[in-house]
């Protein structure tokens, strides 16, 4: 497995904070500005990155990230393009991922899929509607290439389903905190953190909390009970209303939220 | 039936009549869905193989099918249509005589049930041609439960009149706008719904299509096509037919009727997939004809996808087959050569409703078109190949009835005039914008 992960959260736990971990889909609005969007996410405070790889059919994803989704293919966004940015982005230093539907991996192969990414610098890969049970072949290619992967829970898995994960996972657990699509709320309910407990009692890996944190506020709140807080349909939101300063803007926040908690 | 496994590396078992445990045929099928959705389809795989050895249940499927949607259909000899097929003897296996006028209505009262079962008051739906649409929301009607369905914002133009049944029977319809706006998306968006609403809500996947367990659930809810026809094949020939035909877009009319024939090798199996402008144009919606292996929608089949696996948009006339996958079944069945599928192009289609009406007095759906044009051809071609025609006999599943594309066969052939079209769009317009 990649160490840039185990590293990362070691570093935040003796820092006494939540790391950040921010999404940018590959291409939106266009190659250039998302490089520099992601760039400038990592100069402001975000720990990792995930690198959103644009997919016709997304559908975990709310109507801000699909949208973004289908702007950056119609813009032209091809996967050797998100290859390209992982590379620019793993270049800055932070943990970079990818996080892809599967059909576009399964086309591509994911052996050699595995093997450039792991050329261009990820360190692993968020596989949304992918589930350990179906991922056999893509497990080996994880172990040959060195990647961490890493499987979602939801508030509706069982425990043992948990586990599972726990087992399989590398670098960390993404806990989906609630039941639904990708997109800001204005509250992050009760289950996130029952669900944070439920993986904890499975697994010592650092558990990631990732759907609806929008705000500083409600990152240094979520840091206040997981090792990390991913935010990605608020950044989306800041790329397209205010480009890439609004970006710069909102990391500096989320990054303070991470850093408040530590406090509180 | 007993459950077979089947190893991919091995040599495909013969007979495929059960996924394996996690719900593979072959290489095809599984589940690629977000974790959030694994606890309910647990809970419904469960719950469906516990109904089928139910008793209780099993009646109460059987007094719906019967008293409720009219089965048996019945095996129609089409003596006139018989001399486009080369001679061959034609049945047509009547589903456009069930109850909301296609097959749709055996899967979703089957479906219907195991809701009730499973204690869930709130049912959505996605649907192309609004067969499937309608179907849900009459069973939604029947049973008291809340019915959302999610329709391609284009078909809600293309099939305005099944907008309008689903409405009058008490669904809302979501016109879907992202993406290409057809059944796609649609069921992109129902999917979304499912994964927000899960522990209240059930979804009635129309298809054989879909994560583990909904392509084995809806076969065996469809299964009732060919238990029927084969039967009533043995009562007025006396022996199987040597092929049965059928459309395919997800594939459940197809795998409903095929599937009681599995283990009888002396009949053909074949699909008629949605051949567009001609598959040769790349313009069309034959996954099984001209796409590769991929994941869509939850299962691993046949898809059109680009190089980067992106998922390609589809050409068709017929809203229902207008859809980019096909059932993980149809995909082992391919592959395994036990059936055969080839793309039927929009045009051919139409000319054997065309052919269908004028020598049967039977207005078919669009989609069912496309089985009988692959039906003919079937028939000519064994002739060709040297077989006597009178030795020939042919199931052709009638999948559903045409009257909601009358509007779209009327532009087709100009069956009305400018005038009258101008005037039935002033009534679509003035529908479009109820509530």
């Amino acid at each position: 497995m990649s160490a840039a992960l185990d590293e990362l959260f070691a570093r935040c736990r003796a820092e006494g904070r939540a790391a950040l971990i921010g999404y940018l889909p590959a291409g939106f609005p266009s190659y250039d500005v998302a490089v520099e969007a992601l760039t400038a996410m990592v100069a402001e405070g975000v720990d990792a990155v995930e690198i959103g790889m644009p997919y016709s059919d997304p559908l975990m994803e709310g109507p801000v990230i699909q949208a973004a989704h289908q702007a950056s293919l119609e813009a032209g966004t091809r996967q050797a393009d998100v290859l390209r940015t992982v590379e620019a982005v793993a270049a800055t230093g932070a943990p970079t991922l990818v996080m892809g539907y599967w059909n576009p991996v399964h086309r591509y192969g994911f052996e050699r899929w595995a093997a450039d990414l792991k050329a261009a610098g990820g360190v692993g890969a968020i596989t949304p509607d992918l589930i350990p049970e179906e991922a056999p072949e893509w497990l080996d290619a994880c172990r040959t290439h060195d990647l961490d992967p890493v499987f979602l829970v939801a508030p509706s898995s069982t425990d043992e389903r948990i586990a599972v994960v726990g087992r399989t996972n590398r670098g960390f657990v993404y806990a989906a905190a609630v039941m639904g699509v990708t997109g800001a709320r204005a509250e992050i309910g009760t289950g996130a953190r029952r669900l944070v407990g439920r993986v904890r009692d499975q697994t010592d890996l650092p558990v990631a909390v990732g759907l609806g944190v929008s705000t500083g506020a409600q990152a240094s709140q979520v840091a206040g009970f997981a090792d990390g807080v991913v935010v990605g349909s608020a950044l989306v939101t800041a790329l397209a209303e205010g480009g890439v300063d609004a970006v710069r803007r909102l990391s500096a926040e989320l990054a303070e939220g991470v850093r408040a908690s530590a406090s509180a | 039936m007993t459950p077979r496994s089947h190893d991919p590396a091995g040599p495909p078992s013969p007979l495929p009549s059960q996924p394996d445990e996690s719900g593979h045929f072959g290489p095809y099928g599984g589940r690629f869905v977000p974790e959030a959705l694994i606890a309910a389809l647990d809970e419904l795989t469960a719950a469906h193989l516990a109904a089928k050895s139910d008793p209780v249940f099993l009646a109460e499927l059987d007094r719906l099918l019967t008293t409720y949607a009219g089965r048996p259909t019945p095996l129609t000899d089409a003596r006139r249509l018989s001399e486009h097929a080369g001679g061959a003897r034609i049945l047509l296996k009547r589903e456009d005589l069930a109850h909301t006028g296609s097959h749709k209505i055996n899967n979703v009262l089957g479906q219907a049930l195991l809701t009730q079962k499973m204690g869930k008051q709130r049912v959505i739906a996605e649907t192309g041609a609004g067969q499937h649409g309608v179907a849900t929301a009459t069973a939604c009607a029947l049973f008291g439960f809340d019915c959302t369905v999610y329709m391609g914002e284009e078909d809600t133009r293309r099939q305005a009149l099944n907008v309008a049944r689903m409405r009058l029977l008490g669904a809302e319809v979501v016109p879907v706008k992202s993406g290409t706006r057809t059944l796609k998306d649609a069921m992109n968006e129902a999917m979304r719904d499912w994964v927000t609403n899960v522990e209240t809500t059930h979804y009635v996947i129309g298809s054989v299509a879909g994560p583990h367990p909904f392509p084995m659930l809806v076969r065996d809810f469809q299964r009732i096509i060919g238990v029927e026809a084969r039967q009533q094949c043995l009562d007025l020939v006396g022996r199987l037919p040597d092929a049965l035909v059928a459309c395919v877009g997800g594939g459940s009319n197809a795998m409903g009727l095929f599937h009681p024939f599995l283990d009888d090798e002396s009949v053909a199996l074949v699909g008629c997939e949605a051949g567009g402008d001609g598959v040769e144009t790349g313009r069309h919606a034959a996954p099984l004809t001209a796409g590769q292996p991929g994941v869509l929608h939850g299962s691993r089949s046949y898809l059109m996808q680009d190089e980067d696996g992106q998922t390609l948009a589809t050409t068709s006339i017929s809203a229902g087959l207008d859809y980019p996958g096909v059932g993980p079944e149809h995909s082992y069945l391919r592959d395994t050569g036990r059936a055969t599928y080839s793309g039927v192009s929009d045009a051919w289609a139409m000319q054997a409703l065309d052919r269908l009406a004028k020598t049967e007095g039977i207005l078919c759906a669009i989609e069912t078109a496309h089985a009988f044009a692959g039906a003919c051809d079937w028939g000519r071609a064994q002739v060709a190949a040297g077989r006597r025609a009178e030795d020939l006999v042919i199931i052709v599943n009638t999948s559903g009835r045409g009257d909601k594309d009358v509007d779209t066969i009327g532009r087709w052939f100009g069956l009305v005039t400018g005038e009258e079209i101008a005037e039935s769009e002033l009534v679509r317009t003035y529908e479009g914008e109820q509530p």
